[in-house]
């Protein structure tokens, strides 16, 4: 798609709606929002990105293969599960950190399993997306 | 760790590093090979530990029951996750020659260990809701491994495979939806104490929607046509590892909620559920005659050998839960392997029609004797393991402890003729694919195929041949397991205890 306005746009958009969806990452324990939610929101940046720069640029932002994202993201999930077991606990227990920090809260394994949830979503989306797109592009 | 969380860890660990080496299929089929090894070993261990009747649950987040979700291991579940690590292990070894490179790189190791992933999770949760994410998970990677590689008829029965599956889903979410409505639990054990008090008729109608659900996901009649509309069409492994093990599954979630929640009302749950056992068996079979298609034939006989299963579940006496159980592991590792065997015939033969092959008792003697004895033993020939499940199946029918009678006797004749039915499709098979000499042009080449990949198509083969003749040599051993865990299926309090730690 060849369109100045989109292309100028979504250098901003992006940026932004990685940003927030971070933001959604983080509130969402007991607040709307979470890995899942989170994800969406960041592939939607790299879809937008993808219709106004093509499908390679946004390949090479995402910078790892979608396939190698969902793994990553399976990898930080299970590694959040085990720290339950290390702790002697069953699998999936959360531990948290007494203190709270400041802006981001709480800290502890669910909050690391949503991570593996975003990037998991993140990597599912995208290679959704990018299968799709680059199919209905190479008939053109 | 204990090993109930291992045998779930096991397979999704195994995916992921399927999925980092995507570009590389030698290292996919290493971690394919290995992660099933690993799942086997595990598997083992689970078995050791429940195998002397205790039930070893395991809360997830550390959530006391009914709150959170509980793994549940019993004596049924750990020998399905054996069993399911036995097949898939001889799956995973038989695809390193059966499954192309370009398949390996689109992620068909990856989406195998993902189906594992769900298959164990199902055996072994505890919870109604739980079980239907693994239902999903499995639906959509064996979603995946029947499109891969995108052939004409692969998507034809690809769609029909999940069209049907999801139909079964939505049942399955508003049964789940009904109960918990009702209830205000979703804990199997829970479920099973407070379902007690729903209005019978409330929960027959629940019972219903599961048994359409599940029945759906288990080939039962009239539910089964999209079985063999599709079993034939992706690459052999894959349809092994489907006929082994996806239908049990659907069996299984049977055994488990009609053992354990709908209890009340057995003469007209499990009295359905025998009428449909009979009709399941009789149809499966005449489909399986006029078959000439070596999968396609298979596939109707999955559905006839699923009738006996319900059929010991619903005549509901410890002998007759047992002979399901013990059919449920003898099935299994059988017919994924005749369908290794189909396989092996077209690789060397070059197609699945058996008008068009021929000669192969000649050609390969070895094979021959393969094929005979997972093929007698469907049919049910003593002494290979399918003949004591069949027997025990049958005398349970015969015994006249049940509680529909006369019926139960009628229902046991037909399981006979079926069997002999049965017996009769194997010997058709022998006939036109070993016995008679080859077509014109269509002569057996097993030398075309190299040895390498010729002893990774075999050594699957005979390894579970191998254990077919072991569950058939020493049925006591194995059927001491079934008897012992249909006592724990009859006996729902010890599984109620096991996890609420109370039993009212």
């Amino acid at each position: 798609m060849n369109s100045v306005i989109l292309a100028t746009v979504s250098r901003l958009l992006t940026g932004l709606l990685l940003v927030f969806s971070v933001f959604l990452l983080l509130r969402g324990h007991n607040l709307p929002g979470g890995g899942f939610s989170g994800g969406l929101v960041a592939a939607s940046a790299f879809v937008l990105f993808a219709f106004a720069s093509g499908f390679p640029a946004a390949r090479s932002m995402l910078f790892f293969t979608p396939h190698v994202i969902i793994g990553l993201g399976l990898v930080v999930a299970i590694v959040a599960g085990l720290a339950g077991n290390v702790a002697g606990l069953p699998f999936l227990t959360g531990l948290w950190d007494k203190t709270p920090l400041p802006v981001i809260g709480k800290l502890g394994t669910p909050l690391l399993f949503d991570v593996g949830v975003y990037f998991a979503v993140l990597g599912v989306t995208t290679l959704i997306v990018f299968s799709l797109g680059e199919d209905a592009g190479e008939e053109d | 760790m204990n090993a109930v969380t291992l045998a779930i860890l096991t397979p999704l660990v195994t995916a992921v590093f399927c999925l980092f080496t995507l570009r590389s299929p030698r290292l996919q089929r290493f971690f394919g090979v290995a992660g099933m090894v690993v799942l086997l070993a595990v598997a083992l261990r689970l078995m050791a530990e429940v195998g002397g009747g205790t039930i070893e649950v395991v809360r997830f987040g550390n959530w006391p029951a009914p709150f959170g979700i509980v793994l549940v291991a019993d004596l049924l579940a750990g020998i399905m996750v054996l069993v399911s690590a036995i097949t898939g292990l001889a799956v995973a070894v038989y695809s390193v020659a059966d499954v192309d490179a370009r398949r390996v790189r689109f992620g068909y190791y990856a989406f195998l260990h993902f189906m594992m992933f769900g298959v164990c999770g199902a055996f072994l949760t505890g919870d109604i809701f739980n079980l239907f994410v693994w239902f999903e998970v499995m639906l959509i990677s064996s979603f995946v491994l029947m499109s891969l590689g995108g052939e004409k008829p692969q998507m034809e029965g690809a769609v029909k495979y999940v069209t049907l599956n999801l139909i079964s889903s939505s049942f399955f979410l508003a049964a789940c939806g009904i109960l918990y409505g009702q209830t205000g639990t979703l804990n199997m054990a829970d479920l099973a104490l407070t379902a007690r008090e729903m209005r019978p008729e409330l929960l027959t109608m629940t019972a219903m929607l599961f048994l359409v659900a599940f029945g759906l996901k288990a080939a039962i009649f009239p539910l089964f046509f999209w079985l063999p509309a599709s079993y034939h069409t992706p690459p052999v492994a894959v349809s092994a590892i489907f006929a082994g093990l996806l239908t049990k599954v659907g069996v299984y979630a049977l055994i488990r909620v009609f053992t354990l929640i709908f209890t009340e009302d057995l003469l007209l749950t499990h009295g359905l559920l025998l009428g449909l056992a009979g009709l399941t068996m009789v149809t499966g079979v005449l489909g399986a005659m006029v078959q000439f298609d070596f999968r396609r034939l298979l596939s109707f006989h999955i559905i006839s050998q699923i009738g006996y299963m319900v059929l010991g579940l619903a005549l509901f006496t410890p002998l007759a839960i047992a002979g399901t159980v013990f059919y449920l592991f003898h099935h299994i590792v059988v017919k994924a392997n005749l369908f290794l065997i189909s396989g092996v015939t077209a690789r060397y033969g070059g197609s699945f029609d058996l008008k068009k092959l021929g000669g192969f008792y000649a050609a390969t003697p070895l094979l021959a004797l393969l094929f005979f004895i997972p093929a007698m033993s469907l049919g049910g020939i003593p002494p290979l393991s399918g003949f004591f499940a069949k027997f025990a199946v049958v005398k349970a029918g015969l015994a006249g402890d049940t509680m529909f009678g006369g019926w139960a006797t009628v229902l046991a004749v037909i399981a006979l003729a079926v069997g002999l039915l049965t017996l009769f499709s194997m010997t058709k098979i022998w006939a036109e694919v070993f016995w008679k000499p080859a077509p014109e042009g269509h002569a057996p080449h097993p030398g075309h195929v190299p040895p390498g990949e010729r002893f990774l198509l075999l050594a699957p083969v005979a390894a579970l041949a191998a254990l077919t003749l072991a569950i058939g040599f020493f049925p006591q051993f194995f059927f001491d397991f079934a008897a012992r865990s249909a006592e724990q299926l009859l006996q729902p309090e010890i599984y109620i205890h096991a996890v609420l730690g109370r039993t009212n």
